[in-house]
């Protein structure tokens, strides 16, 4: 039996009165591509920042490959590449710059750090874009340097928060492209969060989460055939006991 | 489907330690130095009017004032003053101070844009993470000090040469302690429009109410309550540590007040920013939570 990439674990969090997290459980096995879907306000941000250690786990327990984000956060952190939902670069410095930056953020020196900034950046075909400061690249470019950057220390789970916010729909395909692929190329597993039904695979694993509660957690097929649904879309609804949705579904 | 980690061993030699080592920590305090160098090198108008302001101060309000405000001999000078010497090391330590909020204001902006969770979730221990930051934000408050003592000296207004040298452990000192008091106090703050606020109430009170323009034998004799809120003004001992400095001595009572808040601040700060305890937490605001 191998050990999940993330296992999140009864876990609740609160603002004050109100609950945004309401015993949350599921598992991200090794080399999957595991879909957080859910509604704006399901929870699915204030998961990431527990899932980050941006914020203390209240209650329950998340481990990334065995380690305890609370009590193990810098073992559990240096495995974990994270793409937040609104952009986090640093628009005054170039790709490079910012790509060194989080490679000294992870401790990688700098000819280590150079090499491997260099290798991403050809992967993901940026490699002519490395001078290029920030502020002047389209929000395209700008996630799939977030993407580089999140990759560039080799994590084992890559965890991307509503990563096709605001991008056309040729960036979004590319973008959705390249991180399946880099399951099969380099074994990584990814919780992709969306609010995008389309952007759920027919062989995903599918975790939706609707006001702080998690009503799947399943391999799409399992999800369809549990729910008697035939679409993504129809299964959601179901879950969600949304009629607007039901009646676009039909 | 599923395979192993085991399977990748070029990730492990990346990452190949549980800890990391003391060579790692060095590479992180460097980066974040780098990137605060950088940052401010790019904002050459934030430059600019870092040498601007005290510059005024010291060429028109000193001047100004120069026949208006006669300096006795007090410790550490040996000899009458010109006023436009005995504001120098206030002055110095309002660049540390402004620099020092500058660094806050920033936080709230990279908060605000999201840069801060970058640094956030770093693998490196938080404390960490923000005593490099402060680290950084010292080290371009001293860029900005030697520059000012630079322009200063060739108007012949400065200390001795040795001066220059011996006043850096107290520019340290001082350039982390209001750091960290700039870190506390953007740990509080929500918005960035709250930020003018800082102005009035951080910025001028604390300037204004210490020994930077004038000496405290002075306000005593024009108001008992101002001298005491003065002598209680972390600010003035920030002042009276480098002024001795710059003169070859150490004011001990500044050293230990300036000690000590430095790491009050710190530790408030680290509070404030841990996940666990924080203010920003509870407030639900590095998320951007839903």
């Amino acid at each position: 039996m191998t050990t999940p990439m993330l296992s999140v674990e009864a876990v609740s969090h609160a603002y004050g009165e109100r609950r945004a997290l309401d015993n949350v459980t599921f598992a991200v096995e090794p080399a999957t591509f595991a879909v957080l879907l859910g509604l704006n306000g399901a929870g699915k941000s204030t998961l990431f920042a527990l899932i980050t250690r941006l914020y203390a786990t209240q209650h329950g327990r998340i481990r990334i490959f065995g380690h305890d984000v609370e009590r193990a956060s810098g073992e559990a952190l240096r495995i974990l590449g994270v793409v937040f939902q609104s952009r986090t670069l640093d628009l005054d410095l170039s790709v490079m710059q910012n790509l060194m930056y989080h490679a000294a953020l992870h401790g990688v020196r700098n000819r280590e750090a150079q090499r491997l900034a260099h290798e991403v950046l050809v992967r993901m075909a940026l490699k002519d874009r490395a001078h290029d400061k920030v502020r002047n690249l389209s929000g395209g470019l700008m996630r799939r340097i977030e993407i580089a950057r999140a990759l560039l220390h080799r994590p084992r789970l890559l965890v991307l928060d509503e990563p096709t916010v605001g991008l056309d729909v040729n960036s979004r395909a590319d973008i959705l492209t390249y991180v399946r692929r880099l399951i099969a190329e380099d074994g990584v597993s990814v919780l992709w969060a969306t609010h995008l039904i389309d952007e759920v695979g027919e062989n995903d694993h599918l975790i939706v989460l609707h006001q702080g509660h998690v009503l799947a957690d399943s391999p799409l097929p399992r999800v369809l055939a549990d729910c008697g649904a035939t679409s993504v879309l129809d299964a959601f609804a179901r879950l969600t006991r949304s009629e607007h949705l039901m009646s676009k579904a039909e | 489907m599923n395979s192993t980690i085991g399977d990748r061993p070029r990730a492990i030699s990346v990452l190949s330690r549980n800890g990391f080592s003391l060579g790692q920590f060095a590479t992180c305090l460097k980066g974040i130095i780098w990137r605060e160098s950088l940052r401010f090198l790019h904002q050459r108008e934030r430059f600019i009017s870092a040498l601007v302001r005290p510059l005024v101060w010291l060429f028109i309000f000193a001047a100004g004032f120069r026949q208006v405000l006669g300096m006795s001999i007090i410790p550490p000078y040996q000899t009458y003053i010109l006023y436009a010497e005995y504001i120098t090391p206030g002055l110095i330590a309002m660049i540390q101070l402004f620099n020092g909020m500058q660094s806050s204001l920033s936080m709230v902006y990279d908060r605000e844009m999201g840069n801060m969770r970058t640094l956030l979730v770093s693998p490196f221990p938080r404390w960490y993470l923000l005593c490099s930051k402060l680290i950084a934000g010292t080290a371009v408050s001293l860029l900005q000090v030697y520059a000012f003592l630079l322009i200063a000296r060739f108007w012949e207004i400065g200390p001795p040469l040795a001066g220059y040298l011996l006043v850096l452990p107290a520019l340290v000192l001082c350039g982390l302690m209001l750091g960290a008091l700039g870190m506390l106090i953007s740990s509080a703050i929500k918005q960035l429009e709250n930020f003018a606020g800082v102005m009035n109430f951080v910025i001028f009170p604390m300037f204004f109410a210490s020994s930077a323009l004038y000496p405290l034998w002075q306000v005593r004799e024009s108001s008992p309550l101002l001298y005491y809120i003065c002598e209680f003004n972390p600010f003035t001992h920030a002042v009276e540590l480098i002024r001795f400095a710059l003169y070859a001595q150490v004011n001990w009572l500044s050293l230990a007040v300036v000690g000590g808040c430095t790491v009050l601040f710190i530790l408030g700060a680290i509070l404030a920013y841990d996940p666990s305890r924080g203010l920003i937490t509870r407030r639900g605001e590095t998320a951007g939570a839903s």
